[in-house]
């Protein structure tokens, strides 16, 4: 019999679980113990609800324990480890019996995080190990032209990852066309949606993906050169990104005459951003690595002709990359077999929001939102009700409830006024105020602004002041108007894809839920009690115990009241800051 | 990481610390000559003070060639980049889609309360800097916060303001 291995996942979400504690513990139980069980690390399985997880492997299969810390550890290696009986209340999936979260894993479809939380993303011979870096020896040894690498491509009908859904054969064959002794290959993971974690994962748990997606793009297209642009404050994968590259230069995978390769030469560098939202539009992301202020730049001519440093440039997301080597490897009819006609392959979300299980899910296109939801996501945390989801960040849109059966693929949710974007889903219950939403977004989107383009830097600006406006109860008849009137134009007059989505989410919450911007503006009510500003805050007689904490947190000296007796809130005095509400732990806080 | 500036930053308008500049030289050094380095030259830069000091953008249109003015427009443009000194502590409270229907204005809240400071302020013993940041990547885990290295998940304003006090007691030793 061979020795158990236990696994621990430390990725970010992991780490900030608590998983550095429990590798830290399992490490010291080793070491009393040597002979019991070999240990390894792993990144994100996509199950963050669950973390920190640990995965034993022995002679009858696999089986992962969630929300351990170091008492259940100890519980599960007297038991599992120890006498050979797994503890089954703690254990989320497995092979031998079904565990709580057995559908979560087993409703999914894995190509694109086919690597992440199976192996040590630190090591290469374990990405080898999992047909890592076959489908570049493949091309290689069988001598497949780059015009033959673009036929698969567009055979397999792999739309770019990163929103906008361009085909990516098409988008290599025009870098492929353009000739220049000297091209580049480019790698987006500046990931800066709020609520889009998908990249992270996939560059913390599988960097050697990215970049056999990135070697085989650079196959096909002649360039010499890479870039990794990454997100400074994804730190952890910055860190493993190098240190996979450094591998790959040993191995021969970098470097010069790649696999003896006669002058297939390329290198890969990491390029850290610096904080903007705007970068990840491609002329902008190219200005910053050129070390300008990232602001867009008129297209024509595309990067495909004219970009990093003028030369023809192959610009792709983390996801897109990552789909690359499963598909020559597996042939672009393997990957056609998922997904809907127009949208093949899967699509990662990371779901976020007011959902159980939140986490990231890999799904077929042409699945609906409410199997997304319900079926993987958990359903509704806190008993609470489905109102609406976001997908697409600040550049998306909000889709009701009523919409759920939506399928999920380009066509269908732009369709709806939303976009695929990168794949971040925010889910909202009915506490979730949708102008409140929408104000947020703005407000994003209004920063993020690069200013070069008026309408844009001026016009969501002038949105955000009227949703501000209405979202303090003084809202006019004609907001709406107003707002859907400067939406059209921001749309027709802005450069980059900033501008032309930024009043999506302010258009898709007129659109579906109009009766809530209403609400605010004749009624002064907020049906979802969100917004502040429209609230009444009285105490509740029967709860209070008089413990003085609401007094005590007023900034304005509203509340009055003694020891142990009830409370009151002076109306006139009340700035509606909500202190109160935050500090009472008796729900002696009504709001209204 | 987007950070929310209350009040933009105009060169006049700068500290003007003291700060030895010669620990730029081996930074300067590194990436002399090599194109597109204005963005590792200020990050290098942070790492080295905390922060962008006004002499510093002074020393790198100097070193570079290129104008102050450039390099003040790279370096606003970019939300990572502070022109200010920072506390100790940087509190990183998330604000992203997921932390927002989360209700992260609780957690900002609470801990102005806590440190009696605003939003984007510094304490006066320069021991904690409150900011707000729009998505650390943990959108499963929210409301987050992160102070250093360390993220905080699954916050309420409470358990936020007890983290800070125990960094502070831990500091006072």
């Amino acid at each position: 019999m061979s020795k158990p291995k236990i696994i621990v996942g430390l990725g970010s979400c992991g780490v900030a679980a608590g998983a550095g504690k429990v590798y830290k513990r399992l490490l010291e139980i080793q070491e009393s113990d040597p002979g019991l069980f070999e240990t390894g690390k792993t990144s994100c399985i996509g199950m963050c609800f669950r973390e920190p997880l640990i995965e034993i492997t022995d002679d009858k299969g696999k089986c992962l324990y969630g929300d351990v810390d170091d008492k259940k550890l100890d519980e599960i290696i007297e038991s599992h480890i120890k006498n050979g009986t797994p503890i089954e209340k703690y254990a989320v999936h497995s092979d031998t019996f079904s565990g709580d979260e057995q559908d979560f894993i087993d409703n999914q479809e894995k190509i694109v995080l086919r690597n992440c939380g199976m192996m040590d993303p630190e090591s290469i011979e374990e990405y080898e190990a999992r047909d890592g870096y076959k489908s570049i020896k493949k091309l290689i040894n069988e001598d497949i032209s780059g015009d033959q690498v673009i036929e698969t491509m567009l055979a397999s009908g792999l739309r770019g990852r990163g929103g906008g859904g361009f085909p990516t054969g098409l988008k290599w064959k025009f870098a492929r066309g353009n000739k220049s002794a000297e091209k580049y290959v480019i790698c987006n993971a500046d990931e800066g949606d709020p609520g889009a974690f998908m990249d992270r994962s996939v560059l913390e748990g599988d960097p050697h993906s990215i970049l056999e997606g990135m070697i085989i793009a650079a196959y096909t297209i002649n360039a010499t050169g890479g870039v990794i642009y990454c997100r400074a404050e994804y730190p952890l994968a910055v860190k493993r990104l190098n240190r996979a590259i450094s591998q790959a230069h040993e191995k021969g995978y970098l470097g010069k005459n790649i696999l003896g390769k006669e002058g297939f030469s390329f290198n890969i560098y990491v390029k850290e951003g610096a904080g903007a939202f705007v970068c990840g539009e491609e002329t902008a992301l190219i200005g910053s690595i050129e070390g300008k202020r990232g602001m867009p730049d008129k297209r024509p001519p595309f990067p495909a002709e004219s970009g990093l440093w003028n030369k023809p440039t192959n610009i792709n997301n983390v996801e897109t990359y990552a789909n690359v080597p499963w598909i020559i490897l597996n042939g672009p009819e393997a990957y056609a077999q998922h997904g809907t006609e127009k949208s093949k392959g899967t699509k990662v979300f990371a779901l976020a929001g007011k959902i159980k299980n939140s986490g990231l899910v890999e799904v077929p296109m042409g699945i609906t939102i409410n199997d997304i939801i319900f079926k993987l996501g958990g359903g509704i945390k806190d008993g609470g009700t489905f109102k609406a989801v976001q997908l697409g960040g600040p550049s998306g849109g909000c889709i009701p409830a009523s919409l759920g059966s939506t399928i999920v693929d380009y066509d269908s949710v732009n369709a709806t006024g939303a976009i695929m974007g990168s794949g971040g889903m925010v889910v909202m219950d009915e506490t979730t105020c949708m102008v409140d939403v929408a104000k947020f977004f703005l407000n994003f989107t209004q920063e993020e602004s690069c200013g070069k383009c008026t309408f844009c830097r001026i016009g969501t600006k002038r949105m955000l002041e009227i949703l501000t406006r209405i979202t303090e109860g003084k809202g006019e008849e004609g907001d709406i108007e107003k707002l859907i009137e400067l939406a059209d134009q921001i749309k027709d007059s802005s450069l980059c894809g900033l501008g032309q989505t930024a009043p999506n989410p302010v258009l898709t919450t007129i659109k579906y839920f109009r009766s809530e911007y209403e609400a605010h503006i004749r009624d002064k009510k907020c049906p979802a009690k969100a917004c502040n500003a429209l609230l009444t805050y009285t105490v509740n007689e029967e709860n209070c115990i008089g413990c003085t904490a609401c007094a005590r947190v007023c900034p304005t000296k509203a509340i009055s009241g003694k020891v142990k007796e009830k409370h009151f809130i002076d109306q006139e005095a009340c700035i509606k800051c909500g202190a109160c509400f935050d500090v009472c732990k008796f729900k002696a806080i009504d709001l209204q | 990481m987007r950070i929310i500036r209350k009040n933009p930053e105009r060169i006049s308008t700068l500290p003007n610390e003291p700060v030895d500049l010669v620990l730029m030289d081996s930074l300067l050094e590194k990436y002399a000559g090599k194109k597109g380095s204005m963005i590792p030259l200020l990050q290098g830069t942070q790492e080295l003070y905390g922060y962008v000091p006004k002499t510093a953008i002074e020393k790198i249109s100097l070193k570079t060639g290129l104008s102050e003015s450039k390099v003040f427009g790279v370096t606003t443009f970019y939300s990572q980049f502070r022109l200010n000194p920072v506390g100790k502590h940087i509190i990183k409270v998330c604000h992203g889609t997921a932390c927002h229907v989360q209700n992260a204005n609780a957690i900002t809240s609470a801990i102005m309360r806590e440190l009696g400071v605003e939003d984007g302020a510094t304490t006066p013993d320069k021991f904690f800097t409150l900011e707000s940041v729009a998505c650390l990547g943990c959108c499963s885990l929210a409301p987050v916060m992160m102070i250093g290295e360390e993220t905080y998940g699954k916050l309420t304003g409470d358990s936020a303001v007890k983290i800070i006090k125990e960094i502070r007691k831990s500091e006072n030793k």
